[in-house]
């Protein structure tokens, strides 16, 4: 072996023991955890790990691809997909099929013993690396375009009419059909004049949240001239959610300041 | 240089444990992400390939399998968002009009 070759094979030797369980513990994490959320966060890690193991190997472009497609693109979208569809489902438990659980991880085993000792074992180990052939064309970007844009500049061609198809796949797939017309501007006013003239409901905007002292929080509400507290000033979520504030109590510091003041005044004129 | 099997047995194992997860695994996002580990397990190969042999064809491929995914992430995941807006669950068992 090269000697000069000696501190970069050994770092790549370091690299895989460090980079290869973390990928593993992050592939155990995808298939364990009950939560998609966490799931998908093992899965990421998986990946970044691999891409170190690419960047050991000599292969700093698809390192870098790696990071920007896969743990940049593709979890994201993953993760986006996973807040639309409810983060807050855990996976049943529940095996409908009996005994699939156990004799899918046997099938796992299985797998795993066939590729490591049927496909591992076929192989030799010539000692050259990637090193010369990087070296051959300059750089490994520069090497990678040579053979994309030169032996397989047909494939290459071909990809982009499979990523054409898969974004008007994803629109077509994802696009749905309105049922009802969409209310504009104009109907949306007509439906409001129209309560107005059958229920008499205030057509204007509804009531701002109300403003004290101590608060001016959107869940605190506003309050009517007589006191009592205005419905229609508060959102019906924050409702819902028990977010409200009492106003009675918030409006009571308000009256006992005033109070007071009124007191000291009367007793400025009493003294006069 | 290290012993090149180590990355086979490598992806060997990331390779099942995604085919255990896709076995296993209701939730069809978790499932497709179990599919994910089955490419980037494969796709550890052919970088492991190239380097054993010394060429770059094993990184080339590499790079269209990761195309291909993406493609294929997109859509896959449309067909999962257009499922559960119509039956409201990304489960894989209530996907079941097709049986008997």
């Amino acid at each position: 072996m090269n000697p000069a070759m000696v501190p970069l094979v050994t770092g790549a030797e370091v690299t895989f023991w460090i980079a290869a369980p973390i990928a593993i513990l992050g592939a155990l994490g995808l298939v364990f955890a009950r939560r998609a959320v966490y799931a998908a966060l093992g899965m990421a890690v998986s990946m970044i790990s691999l891409a170190v193991l690419y960047a050991s190997m000599d292969a700093p472009f698809l390192a870098m691809i790696q990071v920007i497609v896969y743990t940049g693109a593709v979890m994201m979208m993953f993760l986006f997909v996973l807040m639309m569809v409810g983060v807050d489902t855990p996976d049943s438990v529940v095996e409908t099929l009996k005994g699939q659980r156990f004799l899918a991880i046997l099938a796992g085993i299985g797998a795993a013993a066939l590729l490591v000792f049927a496909v591992g074992g076929a192989v030799v180990n010539p000692p050259v690396t990637t090193i010369e052939a990087n070296a051959a064309r300059g750089g490994n970007v520069e090497g990678l375009a040579e053979l994309l844009f030169g032996r397989y500049v047909f494939v290459f061609e071909l990809t982009s009419a499979l990523l054409i198809s898969g974004a008007v796949g994803a629109m077509l797939l994802a696009h749905h059909q309105r049922v009802t017309p969409k209310k504009r501007q104009r109907e949306m006013a007509a439906d409001r004049m129209a309560a107005y003239r059958t229920s008499g409901e205030h057509p204007g905007p509804l009531p701002n949240s109300g403003v004290y002292a101590h608060t001016n929080a959107i869940g605190a509400p506003a309050l009517l001239p007589d006191g009592s507290v205005a419905e229609k000033s508060l959102s019906q979520t924050l409702i819902l959610r028990g977010a409200s504030l009492d106003a009675p109590a918030l409006a009571k510091v308000t009256n006992e300041t005033f109070a007071a003041i009124e007191a000291v005044a009367d007793d400025d004129e009493d003294e006069e | 240089m290290m012993n090149p099997e180590n990355y086979l047995i490598l992806a060997a194992i990331l390779f099942s444990i995604g085919a255990v997860g896709v076995l296993v695994r209701r939730n069809a996002l978790v499932a497709f992400m179990c599919v994910e580990l089955m490419l980037n397990a494969t796709n550890i190969v052919l970088v492991a390939g190239s380097h054993i042999h010394g060429g770059l064809d094993g990184q080339v491929a590499t790079f269209f399998v990761m195309v291909v995914a993406a493609a294929e992430v997109v859509v896959g995941l449309a067909i999962i968002v257009s499922i559960f807006k119509t039956r409201r669950s990304t489960s894989v068992d209530d996907a079941n009009l097709l049986k008997l």
